[in-house]
């Protein structure tokens, strides 16, 4: 300003470029790896540790490792890599067990037409509530009887002869399916306001969160057939179902309830005060919100239990990681642990892996918060 | 007015009898005596914990009363759930904090009630809803969130879906409270457009210009107890009892 006569006339900055060290891939490094002489240090030891790392890991996985051959010869040639050979010739003990050979398309179809129906609930297809319908009603039942056989000209496949795969899915997905609403009705009935109702659905989430599973697998396979009378038997299939759905459903019983404390006590005034009963209230306007609130729990809970299904071994059902196991003692493949863990590990992952996503998608969908 | 008029039941909207309540050992309303009749506006204020949020909770159960009686429309109110249900259905109540539904639109908030507690065919509820959102003047917002819109436009919508299910009585509990102050107006103007429609209303509220342009009984309260009741020209310029004129002179600057 020359003179102090004039008044101040303001003029606006027009926006400048950012200086050039600090966007761009040059700005990235500099933000993330070497802001300072400590961080650039943990950046070269990171890099030199991978350098140790990574290349034998993939020379020992994919660059000398044989995956061709139908026996152990065929792997002597290269001993230093990775043994595929033995996952190859055992996939099919691996995801079927011990289930007939010609009979196998039927957990295939069992598998494509979940996943499918799955899948496809995920995006937004006109069908979605009837897509979901058939999941949890029609579904599991005709997957009972294709899996089972025994009607419609299906050879009956007794659950004894089910492994590998096929029983940690069998297992997990029905866990899934059944522990979720006892989970909700045990939450629930934790916060009724009647006495008895309150005190049994306490007991249960407490005794049965307080045991390990594998305790509740032992009593629902050892204890129960005591406990039933003579000839009655369960078989170990649906033993281990019980045992894995009452243990998930007291965790998620406790999870949902995080979500129900967590609504603000607005909402159920605002619904008391339009009329709605407790059922209403709770059904459209409490649990849509509690539920959505604890989404990271709830899949937490069902990635624990996808791999605590390894643990109905002990009741003597062959999961995939006891196939494997088994398959590792066998004879002809004796000493082959380590290809057989790490795929076991790469199968786990790959659905935790699936579940997690899924979850963030459908945390995200159902965000109507608005929040900034 | 219409203070020292003898009861007549049938045109009692509310009743309210020697009631008492205890949180714990603390005495919230002590001996509270009410008797509001149809079409009449009533604002209610008082400092705070005095209990007249407790006691307009009251009407509709939102909490409980422990001693005395409280008739609404006719209605006695126990601990019978499917009486407290009838009653509710016909008291509207809107919240200091709106407490609309957040994962349902503005739409699905209005028509909710009158589907599942009403019965109400969809597609009526849904022109229901429309009306009364036009009323209030935020049709367009329909299809919106409630986390969208702003602080004064939710009580608009919180205004519209008590009144979707056509209530013989709104309670308001503070509706204002809440807001930043350039949306008092328009909650404000909404009410007042109400209580010109004849609407039995109960307002705890201290937007003082509202009670005098809309009340016929400026109630006040203290201590869980009813001090004073008057018309409102006379209960501002003529106060009796000396905790009113205080109060008076601490809200009226």
């Amino acid at each position: 300003m020359s003179t102090d006569t004039d008044a101040y006339v303001f003029t606006p900055t027009p926006p400048q470029p950012p200086p050039a060290n600090t966007v761009g891939v040059v700005g990235w490094l500099r933000g993330n790896l070497f802001n300072g002489w400590f961080n650039s240090l943990l950046t070269i030891a990171a890099i030199y540790l991978l350098y140790l790392t990574i290349p034998p890991l993939i020379n020992w996985a994919f660059l000398s490792a044989t995956f061709s051959g139908t026996d152990r010869t065929a792997c002597e040639a290269s001993p230093d890599g990775a043994c595929w050979t033995f996952i190859k010739v055992r996939f099919n003990q691996i995801l079927f067990g011990f289930y007939p050979d010609g009979e196998q398309w039927r957990p295939i179809v069992t598998f494509v037409v979940g996943l499918g129906a799955l899948v496809s609930t995920v995006f937004r297809t006109p069908a979605r509530r009837w897509t979901v319908l058939f999941l949890l009603t029609l579904y599991p039942v005709a997957a009972f009887f294709l899996l089972a056989g025994g009607y419609f000209g299906l050879t009956e496949v007794e659950t004894a002869k089910w492994g590998g795969l096929t029983v940690t899915l069998v297992v997990s997905v029905t866990g899934i399916v059944a522990s979720f609403p006892i989970g909700i009705v045990l939450a629930l009935g934790r916060r009724s306001n009647m006495p008895i109702v309150r005190s049994a659905c306490v007991v249960f989430i407490e005794l049965v969160r307080g045991v390990p599973l594998i305790s509740v697998l032992f009593m629902a396979s050892v204890m129960l057939p005591l406990f039933l009378p003579e000839g009655m038997n369960f078989n170990k299939l649906l033993r281990a179902l019980v045992g894995v759905t009452l243990f998930t459903a007291a965790y998620m019983a406790e999870v949902v309830r995080g979500g129900l404390q967590a609504v603000p006590k607005g909402q159920y005034e605002g619904a008391a005060a339009l009329g709605l009963g407790y059922w209403r209230m709770m059904i459209l306007i409490i649990l849509p919100q509690a539920l959505k609130l604890v989404i990271p729990s709830i899949v937490n809970s069902f990635i624990s239990l996808f791999k605590d299904t390894t643990l109905v071994y002990i009741v003597g059902l062959f999961d995939v990681l006891e196939i494997i196991r088994v398959s590792t003692k066998d004879a002809n493949w004796i000493g082959l642990e380590k290809e057989g863990y790490v795929f076991a590990a790469l199968m786990f992952w790959v659905f935790c892996f699936a579940m997690s996503r899924v979850s963030l998608r459908i945390e995200k969908r159902l965000d109507t918060s608005h929040r900034k | 007015m219409t203070t020292e008029n003898p009861a007549i039941p049938e045109k009692l909207a509310v009743e309210l009898v020697d009631v008492n309540k205890w949180y714990g050992e603390f005495h919230v309303l002590r001996n509270v005596n009410l008797s509001v009749f149809k079409g009449e506006r009533i604002v209610i204020c008082g400092p705070s914990g005095s209990g007249k949020s407790t006691m307009i909770r009251c009407i509709n159960r939102l909490e409980e009363h422990q001693k005395g009686k409280i008739v609404v429309d006719g209605i006695e109110l126990t601990s019978d759930l499917k009486r407290i249900d009838e009653i509710r259905r016909e008291v509207g109540m809107v919240f200091q904090h709106f407490n609309l539904f957040p994962h349902l639109t503005v739409l699905q908030n209005c028509t909710l009630a009158p589907i599942y507690v009403r019965g109400m065919p969809k597609k009526d509820a849904e022109a229901i809803a429309m009306k009364y959102l036009e009323r209030v003047r935020i049709p367009e917002q329909a299809d919106k969130f409630p986390g969208q819109l702003s602080g004064g436009q939710q009580q608009r919508v919180a205004i519209a879906r008590s009144l979707c299910m056509s209530p013989k009585i709104m309670l308001f509990d503070e509706p204002t409270s809440a807001l930043d102050p350039e949306m008092v107006k328009e909650v404000l103007d909404t009410m007042v457009s109400l209580a010109e429609e004849g609407m039995t209303m109960l307002c705890v509220t201290h937007e003082m210009g509202f009670a005098r342009q809309v009340a016929n009984r400026v109630i006040f309260m203290d201590r869980g107890e009813i001090v004073e009741q008057n018309e409102p020209n006379e209960f501002f310029s003529n106060p009796k009892s000396d905790r009113t004129k205080l109060f008076l002179s601490q809200i009226l600057h």
